[in-house]
């Protein structure tokens, strides 16, 4: 099973696609380990913020990571 | 208890036929004031081809069913429209209609205006243009932040 990464605006640049299923990880962290470390660093800088099954994390919040769910990854927004 | 009317559109919508409809469901409104969102028109020589925004569905719709809760409880409306495009856009095609309907003008004005500077500055939408066959993002606005400013 595994868990699904979608990246919105310039983070699909930097994924090279909308979305993409990667093995089940734990945590946050253990995630960021298992990819591209330059897509690492783009997913964790400044001012990303992170939906967890459609839900807006805070800051400094460490989700418990399960088979099937979602983590978007949504840089600023830029308007209609 | 006034009306609600809050929609993301995939594709083209009629603004006209949409606010024809909205001031028709408001009789008892004295005022009805809407803002149209285009894509503008470049300058002859520009190569900007289209527009696309993209949203994520858990969160667009709903925050901007809170926005309109939001600004129903701020001002006193008799209803409320908010029809906002996601997808690929040329110019002149609709992006977002925000209409509000009220007995006294004033009201009708402050909500149509708090409504379009928070959906510009704070709904989940990512934009992006065509130039010369290649897709770019675009960066956040400070003139958007400055215009949320206004209303804290």
């Amino acid at each position: 099973m595994a868990i699904r990464l979608v990246f919105l605006g310039r983070l699909e640049d930097a994924a090279g696609a909308s979305e993409r299923e990667v093995a089940t990880a734990p945590s946050l962290d253990a995630l960021y380990a298992g990819l591209e470390p330059d897509l690492a660093a783009a997913l964790q800088a400044d001012r990303i913020k992170l939906a967890h099954n459609g839900a807006l994390l805070r800051a400094g919040d460490a989700p418990q990571l399960t088979d099937g769910d979602e983590l978007a990854f949504l840089p600023p927004v830029s308007g209609g | 208890m006034p009306g609600l009317d809050v929609r993301l559109a995939s594709t083209a919508f009629d603004p006209a036929a949409e606010l024809a409809a909205f001031t028709a469901g408001h009789p008892q409104a004295g005022g009805v004031v809407s803002f149209l969102g285009q894509v503008r028109a470049e300058a002859p020589g520009s190569a900007v081809e289209a527009l696309e925004l993209r949203h994520y569905g858990p969160l667009t719709l709903p925050a901007m069913r809170d926005l309109g809760t939001a600004v129903l409880e701020r001002w006193v409306l008799e209803g409320l429209l908010i029809v906002h495009r996601s997808g690929v856009m040329v110019a002149g095609d609709p992006i977002v209609l925000v209409a509000a309907a009220a007995r006294h003008r004033r009201d009708a004005f402050a909500a149509a205006d708090f409504a379009m500077d928070h959906l510009k500055s704070e709904s989940w939408f990512w934009k992006r243009e065509k130039v010369a066959g290649q897709w770019r993002w675009i960066e956040p606005r400070a003139q958007d932040f400055e215009d949320l400013a206004r209303w804290s």
